[in-house]
């Protein structure tokens, strides 16, 4: 009696736990129906051409534009900007804690740049805007108050962390028998660690690269407090711009109704938002497993 | 020899080079802490902390921000953690190989990387508009606990993966069942880690802004939800789980978007609060990671 009361008990547990896995499931799906939902709601009064081909983007306005392209160009350009400051840093950064760095300075370093990823993105904003762009104002005196360089020049700080962190990885997972083949050929440290251990390494590299890139496209305070709040078609780092993140926050900071165009269109830049990140981290997660597969 | 002494030469300039450049992330962290220490010291007091903002800098508080983020951080913790845990103890115990567990896990690591304020425009939808609960406290919650439970999943995995199964075997050899072995066994070892993976996903819960301020939390707010317990017959009361709220990020936020410099100042004092809360956090995690690291050798 009481071994067949453990059996139910057992079953029903297992139960549970299975559903809680499923939620996960349950929620893209949530995300995914969600951001349809009000998209095809919104495409209905605008058409797919418009959004993607139209250089400009006023839905606030009384004259009403949609195209989209002026938004992904601000997220373009700091995601690129936060790129250039982030990839090379990152990854010289990880050679560094992984093949020259002490195990001490290595396990002292690394909890304080896991502090770097873990500051709230709304205090980068604040620096960005009080901090960086004051300063460089006296390097560009032409640099206007809200721009795309300074905002993207600490995102790139802000993701430095994941790239260094995850590239670490990669390299710490190189098989040390690589490195001595190649010592023992007498090859200097910079020699192994550029011919041998980052070849070696690539697919965990080029994932922790994605992965900042995704980041990078999908942050949003930062931007939001200084880099301004004109959509713009435009490369030029030193004007206002909007990201596609930020005119989200734009719009719910306002105090939009439920079922107007101005409201759909939030779900509409976010599907191409969540598209392009999702793109994004799938190819990542490709290239960790298939690194992980070569030497675990 | 020549080109034995050049490959030298690079391989010393790169130590630097490398060093500098592991070193500039510690740089900006340090000029981010002084210049915000230097900008919000002075607005720091009882004063700030138990004032409503106002429409006059100096008079300017976070009390309704910090209550707020209290209140979320509570809530998304009570959502998430039991969720988080049974979903990881179902793929690291349970689950058999096959499709459905497989695409859960790619699931759940596409989940991390979901920028946050697509799960505002989900928080939104769905619980805002969809379940009619408004721009409540219950709203924001339910949104932070879905957006942080990747991380309690993913860490609450790996604390159990490095559970070793001789472990496993003699909770077996000794009779007991398999929800047995793991409730009584395997999970109090595995406690350290799962708690590093909850502290980790509560500070991102309160540093989180993007998704609040899409779901509509407000941002000037001069008033509390109604507290849980009251001297009052039913002495508890759920209804502060669907007033209007607000908490620090976006207190922050509206500081800094306005154009008067007294309330950059006030930005600067919620900063140094959110980060102490933030700091004290990842430090803690940090610790007991550390110490279970070095006690406990399988």
């Amino acid at each position: 009696m009481y071994k067949q009361y453990q059996r139910v008990k057992e079953r029903l547990i297992e139960g549970a736990l299975f559903l809680s896995g499923l939620f996960s499931i349950f929620i893209t799906i949530g995300i995914i129906a969600v951001l349809f939902f009000e998209t095809y709601e919104f495409f209905k009064e605008v058409s797919i051409f418009e959004f993607l081909t139209d250089t400009q983007w006023t839905p606030l306005f009384s004259e009403k534009h949609f195209g989209v392209l002026p938004l992904f160009a601000g997220t373009f350009l700091t995601t690129v900007i936060a790129i250039i400051v982030a990839l090379p840093l990152g990854l010289v950064s990880a050679i560094f804690l992984s093949e020259y760095a002490p195990e001490r300075i290595r396990v002292m370093i690394k909890p304080v740049l896991e502090i770097l990823a873990a500051v709230p993105t709304v205090v980068y904003g604040y620096f960005a805007l009080l901090f960086v762009t004051p300063l460089l104002q006296t390097i560009i005196p032409d640099i206007s108050g809200f721009n795309a360089l300074s905002p993207g020049i600490v995102m790139g700080v802000m993701i430095i962390p994941i790239v260094s962190s995850l590239s670490e990885d990669a390299m710490h997972a190189v098989p040390m028998g690589l490195r001595e083949g190649a010592y023992a050929l007498g090859a200097t440290r910079l020699q192994v660690a550029t011919r041998v251990v980052v070849p070696a390494a690539f697919s965990g590299i080029a994932a922790s690269f994605i992965l900042g890139i995704s980041r990078a496209v999908g942050e949003t305070m930062i931007l939001a407090i200084a880099a301004g709040q004109q959509p713009r078609l435009t490369m030029n780092p030193f004007v206002p711009i909007e990201t596609v993140t930020a005119y989200i926050v734009q719009v719910s900071l306002g105090d939009t109704p439920t079922g107007t165009i101005e409201y759909k269109t939030i779900f509409a830049v976010g599907i191409s938002l969540f598209l392009v990140t999702f793109g994004l981290n799938v190819v990542s997660y490709w290239l960790r497993k298939r690194f992980r597969e070569v030497y675990e | 020899m020549e080109r034995k002494a050049i490959n030298k030469w690079f391989d010393r300039s790169f130590y630097i080079i490398g060093l500098i450049a592991t070193l500039i992330g510690l740089a900006v962290l340090l000029a981010l802490v002084l210049d915000i220490l230097a900008d919000g010291l002075g607005r720091l007091g009882w004063q700030f902390l138990t004032s409503y903002p106002s429409r006059r800098p100096e008079e300017a508080g976070i009390l309704s921000a910090w209550v707020g983020t209290l209140w979320i951080m509570l809530l998304t913790g009570l959502l998430t953690i039991p969720l988080g845990i049974m979903a990881a103890i179902y793929l690291e115990e349970y689950s058999r190989k096959n499709w459905l567990t497989n695409l859960i896990e790619i699931n759940i690591a596409n989940l991390a990387g979901v920028p946050s304020i697509i799960y505002g425009l989900l928080g939104l939808g769905l619980f805002v508009r969809a379940m009619g609960l408004d721009r409540s406290v219950i709203s924001g919650a339910a949104t932070l606990a879905i957006l942080v439970m990747p991380i309690v999943i993913m860490a609450t995995r790996e604390a159990l993966r490095a559970i070793p199964s001789s472990m496993r075997e003699a909770s077996y050899a000794l009779g007991a069942t398999k929800w047995q072995t793991i409730s009584s066994q395997v999970l109090p070892a595995a406690v350290p880690g799962i708690m590093t993976g909850i502290i980790l996903a509560m500070s991102r819960a309160v540093g989180e802004t993007a998704p609040l301020i899409t779901i509509g939390a407000l941002t000037y707010v001069a008033f509390l939800p109604t507290s849980p317990v009251s001297s009052e017959f039913p002495f508890i009361s759920i209804q502060g789980l669907f007033d209007p709220f607000t908490v620090l990020p976006i207190q922050i936020f509206n500081w800094v978007s306005r154009p008067q410099k007294g309330f950059f100042e006030d930005a600067a004092g919620g900063i140094i609060v959110l980060l102490i809360i933030t700091f004290t956090m990842n430090a803690l995690a940090i610790w007991i990671r550390h110490r279970y690291q070095k006690r406990i050798r399988w």
